[in-house]
């Protein structure tokens, strides 16, 4: 099923001249309208007039997280505040909040952009969609439900929190989708059960997760928990918010290139890498009108797939986000992303679903690495031999795949913290 | 041994972290059921333990402890009972190393003039024919 088909099937080459003319159209708008890139295009001797189009994508400076900060709140806005609509701002838990501003046009292509994925999973207007998302300045909640309203199903605005209502209200009122990130998925299953619910057992046929990477495995878990269909969605709030999803295939997220244009880079040197290649996505919003921005750097680890999907759209896709560049651990100075760890233990089935990963530095100098994980119902447990055994095996394939030495801890299932929202898995207890 | 169910007993081992309230979680679950327990006993080793007991309603028990969450198993092991006087657990342990049966733990407890064994051996059905032959055997 297709939102806009049209645009979702458009011809390759077709496509591919849109966003040059988009481009270059960018190009002289946020020139002559942005005090921000007019200074970024003169200190980087960039001319709109000698810009060629996405050969020349290389030579424009990246746009980063800290130039948002900087020009707090809204200098890096290229229209008046009279044309913006809507705020939205992030936590800020990590310094300054960031603002981002919408106009009429930039919601809707946000909620054209999400519509065209919700459609692409296979929701319909007979479905009841479940917001678990956080409803107000962060961008889930709002982005989620305007694209459902627009879709033409059933809203169900829960918003974040509050988990025996949620599964009350999931009963009462048949959800059949819902969106929220995929820890708190999980945790709704755990608590439902508890309370008397098997989710299998409700009408919910479909998940919508995201705002925080998952591995493949965990949506195994999650759809043989909870009896779904488990899709991933991508977006940041710079970018507008929810913006990408996977379709029915469920090999990668399309991103629509006729309002973003995409590239990945090596996170250190700045470098364009090749399709296929693991690299930080970089971002050109082609039609934000409120705030364009130039090479976002996402912060986001992925690849790039440009071969024509199997549904019968166009558009490029990234695969499964593979962690965070800033995300990144250094343990003894080897790189480490915990979507790699994640990976590792949801493939063992004696260890449940929530993890958590330690860092402390020895007195030697030496960093320690210390992954808490909870025993699964499938364990044995009767000798004591049992678990160190388990333990070292998961130890050894940590190993194999970090190539750096973890301590593994099991738990109690239960006991390790619930989160939310955004997991925060990592506890870095080293004093540098 | 045809009639081994008869002789088998089956034993639950609950995983637990080393940390204080957690016996008092499981003996709670236990109580709330009206569960008796017969034998018990809790094989530490450092950040956790694991508690092995014997009960009155093995399936009830089971069922409660899984439902409250822990991470539970049944094991089958066997239950020897032998004078409590000199020697009593020497004999068993030498007629179980003469047949190259091997003990991976064992606890014992006292009632009366009687002591009660519980093994658990990597060869569970040679081990009851030894021992039943020793006259030893016990059945719960």
């Amino acid at each position: 099923m297709f939102w806009d088909p049209r645009t979702e099937r458009m011809p390759e080459k077709e496509l591919k001249e849109y966003q040059e003319r988009k481009l270059k159209a960018l190009i002289f708008r946020v020139y002559n309208h942005s005090p921000f890139y007019r200074k970024k295009f003169k200190e980087a001797g960039i001319n709109p007039w000698d810009f060629s189009g996405i050969r020349d994508l290389s030579k424009l400076p990246f746009t980063k997280k800290q130039d948002l900060r900087d020009n707090y709140p809204t200098g890096m806005f290229s229209v008046p505040i009279s044309q913006v609509v809507r705020f939205h701002a992030s936590s800020g838990t990590t310094g300054k909040p960031t603002v981002v501003g919408y106009t009429t046009n930039d919601i809707d292509v946000w909620v054209e952009c999400l519509c065209r994925g919700l459609v692409s999973c296979g929701v319909t207007r007979e479905d009841v969609v479940q917001i678990s998302y956080g409803y107000g300045l962060f961008t889930g909640g709002l982005g989620f439900h305007y694209a459902a309203e627009r879709v033409g199903a059933t809203v169900l605005p829960t918003s974040a929190g509050n988990t025996a209502r949620q599964i009350e209200l999931m009963k009462d009122l048949k959800t059949t989708v819902i969106a929220c990130t995929p820890s708190y998925m999980l945790y709704l299953a755990e608590y439902a059960l508890k309370m008397g619910t098997d989710l299998r057992e409700t009408e919910l046929r479909m998940g919508i997760f995201g705002a925080e990477p998952w591995s493949e495995e965990t949506r195994k878990r999650i759809e043989e928990k909870v009896g779904i269909d488990a899709y991933d969605v991508y977006g940041t709030s710079e970018l507008s918010g929810p913006l990408f999803t996977e379709c029915e295939e469920k090999c990668g997220i399309h991103v629509w290139a006729d309002h973003f244009l995409i590239e990945v880079i090596d996170p250190e040197s700045g470098e364009q890498l090749n399709e296929g290649e693991k690299g930080e996505l970089v971002v050109t919003t082609l039609s934000k009108e409120a705030l364009p921005l130039i090479r976002w750097r996402t912060g986001d680890i992925t690849v790039i797939e440009s071969e024509k999907c199997a549904c019968g759209r166009t558009h490029p896709r990234i695969m499964r986000i593979l962690g965070r560049a800033d995300d990144m651990i250094i343990v003894r100075g080897v790189n480490v992303f915990p979507s790699q760890i994640e990976h590792v233990l949801m493939q063992i089935p004696e260890v449940g679903e929530h993890y958590m990963i330690i860092l402390d530095r020895a007195e030697n100098g030496l960093d320690v690495m210390t992954i808490q994980v909870e025993l699964s119902e499938k364990a044995e447990v009767d000798r004591v031999s049992d678990i160190l055994e388990l333990e070292k095996r998961i130890a050894e394939k940590l190993k194999s795949v970090l190539n750096v030495t973890a301590k593994v801890e099991v738990v109690n299932p239960g006991t390790l913290q619930r989160f939310e929202g955004k997991a925060k898995r990592v506890i870095d207890r080293r004093k540098i | 041994m045809q009639d081994l169910q008869d002789w088998v007993i089956k034993q639950l081992s609950v995983f637990v972290e080393n940390k204080p309230g957690r016996l008092a979680a499981v003996t709670e679950v236990l109580y709330r059921e009206k569960i008796n327990i017969r034998a018990f006993t809790i094989a530490e080793a450092g950040d956790f333990g694991i508690i092995r007991m014997v009960v009155d309603r093995t399936e009830d028990a089971f069922n409660a402890l899984k439902n409250a969450g822990f991470t539970v198993t049944i094991t089958r092991v066997l239950g020897v009972e032998v004078a409590d006087e000199p020697g009593g657990l020497y004999k068993i342990a030498k007629a179980l190393g003469e047949q190259g049966i091997n003990i991976e733990y064992v606890y014992a407890f006292t009632h009366g003039d009687r002591a009660l064994i519980i093994l658990r051996v990597d060869n569970l059905e040679k081990a009851a024919e030894v021992l039943k032959k020793e006259g030893v055997l016990y059945k719960m």
